[in-house]
This record gives structure tokens, C-alpha cells and sequence, in this order.
């Protein structure tokens, strides 16, 4: 049984600082000025869609949807991913093609999203007064580009972390933060279900690419092997974080699955699909109770309940 | 070099043209080196100590190679059959990194 309160729950515990480059560390001002630009609509094609319209606060900082929805009511390939702990992937996007949050910041502006092209979103920003001083403030002497959107953007979401979920207070020593299912469910996790293979550490990933056996409606969506031409590569997606997991339905890069209790019994049958599978996915000789304590554990990493503030846009 | 990178001499073997065995483990999603220098003909032997699997390439312009997922406690051998320099990958776990020079 693992021990809370002890040395070893060192790795399950979440630094207390997201971590930033060299180039754009952080700063109260940055941040804000990144919470205005993720939160305003106008910086889109048809002033209607904002980086929160898909990551959306209210909804664990994803949209609820299957997959995610996009300029003129597009329905996209992929579900879109929370946010929260994002500062703590060496890579971003399901397929891992984003190598930092200032990079991933831009991709949805020029594409399917917002479908604005950066020259127009750096227009856009320029011509509202009001982000004038927020930009100077943030970055002094620079000018308003989409470098420095993108840092403010970065730096916003670095402050978009968990914190304060059942699984902490225990792992921090409050032996009764868990209940008896979720702590049999956490022994589950890290022993006899296999999840650690992939899920480690106080983010709940590897920061790793993994073929789980997920069926894609249409054609196989090749995953990271778009980028990395390599056959274990064949629908392998990013392993997301499982905080506020039970925030963040529905499942998988496809959001195929509804509840966590379709995920558990996904893997335990070993996954849908065969080829390209990760032998990190086997069958799983689970009882009912078991799944049932998988999926408490799961529920325990749930944020305390926060108050995200919306600003009063610059105009 | 590190002293967890082991070097097995095979010179002197019956087989002329057999050269070094450098063997690599991966460990806590890391090599045990960041870097090994070797011959033509040497082989690296890559072998899985953690308790999930990896799956060890390249695709250097040098040599391109994909020894395919492996389990703890496997190995995958790769022979360095062309001089340049190859950087190593894990597929699985792209923080993996791993530079090998290859001497004529």
C-alpha cells in the first residue's frame, strides 16, 4: 500500500510553478494581458470565437463536445484538450506537432478555429487602443506582434493549473482525503490495471505517444505518425493528463467514449482496434468492483472547485 | 563515457569483422548516455530496464533504423554500418535523445 505524507509521494505532487522559457519568464502582467487575448472573440474571423470558446472554463477548460467545433460550425477531427497542466507538456496538440505553449498559442488562429491569418490577428490587436498599455506593460520596448501574442497567451495559460483535488490532500498525508474505493483504485492504478505505463507521475502522463486501440469513426486517423515516420507511430496521440479528468468528458483524441466507466472498460478488454497497439495495452482481468474503484480514483483528481474571472476586454 | 555504458570487446572473435558491442540501457524514460562515439561495424545493443515498453530509431540522414517496441528486460541491436553522426530517438518518449558519431 502506498504510504501518503512519505518521500515517495514526491513525484505525484505538482511543482508549485509552471515552468516558463528564458525568453518570455513569467509575470502577473503577461498573464493578464494573455487572459484578455485567450478570452476575446474579436480576434477571429467572424468576431465570434475566442481560445475559450473550445477551452472553456466551465467545462474543465475543454467544450464538452466529442470533438471540437470550429469556425463556421466546422465539426474538427479531434477532441479538443484541457488546458489545465498544458505548462507542464514538453509537447503540445494531440499529435505533439506544438513544440511550446507560444508555439501551439498561434496554430488554432490561422486554421480551422478562428481561421483569422496571423497578419490580420497582429492588425486586429494593434487597432484596439486599449491593448496598447497592456502590451507595454507586459513586454516593455516591444512591439505588438504575433511573438508577443503568442507569450501573453503562454503566459496566461501557465497559470491554468490543478490544485487542491481529493488526490493531493492524501498524497500530502490527510489519510481520509480518499475514500476506501479511490485509494483501492489508486493501488489498481499504479499495480495490477497498468495505467502508470502511461500515466505518471502528478500530471498523470509520460509526455509520450501511445497506439491505446481507440476506433476512429472514418478513416484511421494516423496520429503522430504524421510527424514521426515510425510504424509503432500509427494512431499514437499524446498521453493527456488525467487531472479533472472527470471534467473533461468525453474521452479519447476522438471523444468517443462518454464516461470514465467506457474508458476503464475499454482497457480492460485491451482496446478496440489491434493494429499498431501499444503492448502497454493488454486485456485486463478486472471484477466489476475494481472498474468501479478505477474510476473513483479518477474522480479523485478533481480541482477544488475554482472562480475563473472573465476581464472586461480592452477596447 | 559513462561507466553504465558497456563496452564489449569482441575483437579477436573467429568472425574478422565483428566489432564492439556498446550496450545502451534505458532507464527511468532516459538512455544510461547522452552520447556514444563508435566505428563502422560496431553494434549498439539497446536494452529495456523500465517497466513499460520503448521503441528505439533514427532517421538520420547517417542511418535510418526502427527496432520496433520492446518490453522491460528485451534488447534491440542496431550495427553502425555507415560513418556519420545519428541521433537517436525514443518513438514513445521524445524527451529520449541520444547522439552517436560513427567513425570511418
Amino acid at each position: 500500500m502506498f504510504d501518503t505524507g512519505a518521500s515517495t509521494s514526491t513525484p505525484w505532487q505538482r511543482p508549485a510553478v509552471a515552468p516558463a522559457p528564458a525568453d518570455n519568464h513569467f509575470t502577473v502582467a503577461r498573464a493578464e494581458l494573455g487572459r484578455a487575448l485567450f478570452f476575446d472573440p474579436r480576434l477571429s474571423a467572424k468576431g465570434s470565437m475566442s481560445c475559450a470558446s473550445c477551452h472553456n472554463p466551465a467545462l474543465g477548460w475543454s467544450d464538452g463536445l466529442p470533438t471540437a467545433v470550429g469556425h463556421n460550425m466546422k465539426v474538427l477531427a479531434r477532441s479538443t484538450p484541457t488546458i489545465v497542466n498544458a505548462a507542464f507538456n514538453p509537447l503540445q496538440m494531440w499529435d505533439g506537432r506544438k513544440g511550446s505553449l507560444e508555439e501551439q498559442a498561434l496554430g488554432p488562429f490561422g486554421a480551422d478555429e478562428q481561421n483569422l491569418p496571423l497578419e490580420e490577428l497582429e492588425r486586429r490587436v494593434q487597432s484596439i487602443a486599449g491593448y496598447g498599455p497592456l502590451f507595454a506593460e507586459a513586454y516593455p520596448g516591444e512591439p505588438i506582434t504575433r511573438t508577443t501574442i503568442a507569450k501573453a497567451i503562454a503566459s496566461f495559460e501557465r497559470t491554468v493549473l490543478s490544485d487542491g483535488a481529493p488526490f493531493d490532500q492524501w498524497i500530502a498525508g490527510d489519510r481520509d482525503a480518499l475514500s476506501p474505493a479511490a485509494r483501492r483504485g489508486f493501488d489498481l492504478f499504479v499495480g495490477k490495471a497498468n495505467c502508470t505505463a502511461c500515466h505518471q507521475g502528478f500530471n498523470f502522463t509520460d509526455n509520450g505517444f501511445h497506439n491505446i486501440g481507440v476506433r476512429d469513426s472514418g478513416a484511421p486517423d494516423p496520429g503522430r505518425f504524421a510527424f514521426k515516420k515510425v510504424a509503432s507511430m500509427q494512431g499514437a496521440f499524446k498521453t493527456p493528463t488525467l487531472r479533472d479528468i472527470a471534467l473533461t468528458a468525453p474521452y479519447m483524441h476522438n471523444g468517443c467514449y462518454e464516461t470514465l466507466e467506457e474508458v476503464v472498460e475499454h482497457y480492460a478488454r485491451g482496446g478496440e482496434v489491434k493494429e499498431h497497439l501499444s503492448p502497454n495495452v493488454r486485456p485486463l482481468d478486472l471484477s466489476a468492483q475494481e472498474k468501479s474503484d478505477l474510476v473513483e480514483f479518477m474522480r479523485s483528481l478533481t480541482s477544488a472547485p475554482r472562480v475563473v474571472s472573465v476581464p472586461a476586454l480592452p477596447r | 563515457m559513462r561507466p553504465l555504458l558497456a563496452c564489449i570487446a569482441l575483437v579477436g572473435c573467429v568472425a574478422p569483422a565483428f566489432g564492439a558491442d556498446y550496450v545502451v540501457t534505458q532507464s527511468g524514460k532516459a538512455f544510461s548516455v547522452a552520447a556514444v562515439k563508435a566505428k563502422v561495424g560496431d553494434t549498439i545493443s539497446f536494452r529495456n530496464e523500465d517497466p513499460f515498453v520503448h521503441n528505439i530509431f533514427s532517421l538520420s540522414d547517417a542511418q535510418s533504423f526502427d527496432l520496433g517496441t520492446f518490453a522491460k528486460g528485451e534488447s534491440r541491436q542496431v550495427k553502425l554500418d555507415k560513418p556519420g553522426k545519428i541521433e537517436v530517438e525514443c518513438a514513445v518518449h521524445p524527451e529520449m535523445r541520444l547522439v552517436v558519431e560513427v567513425a570511418k
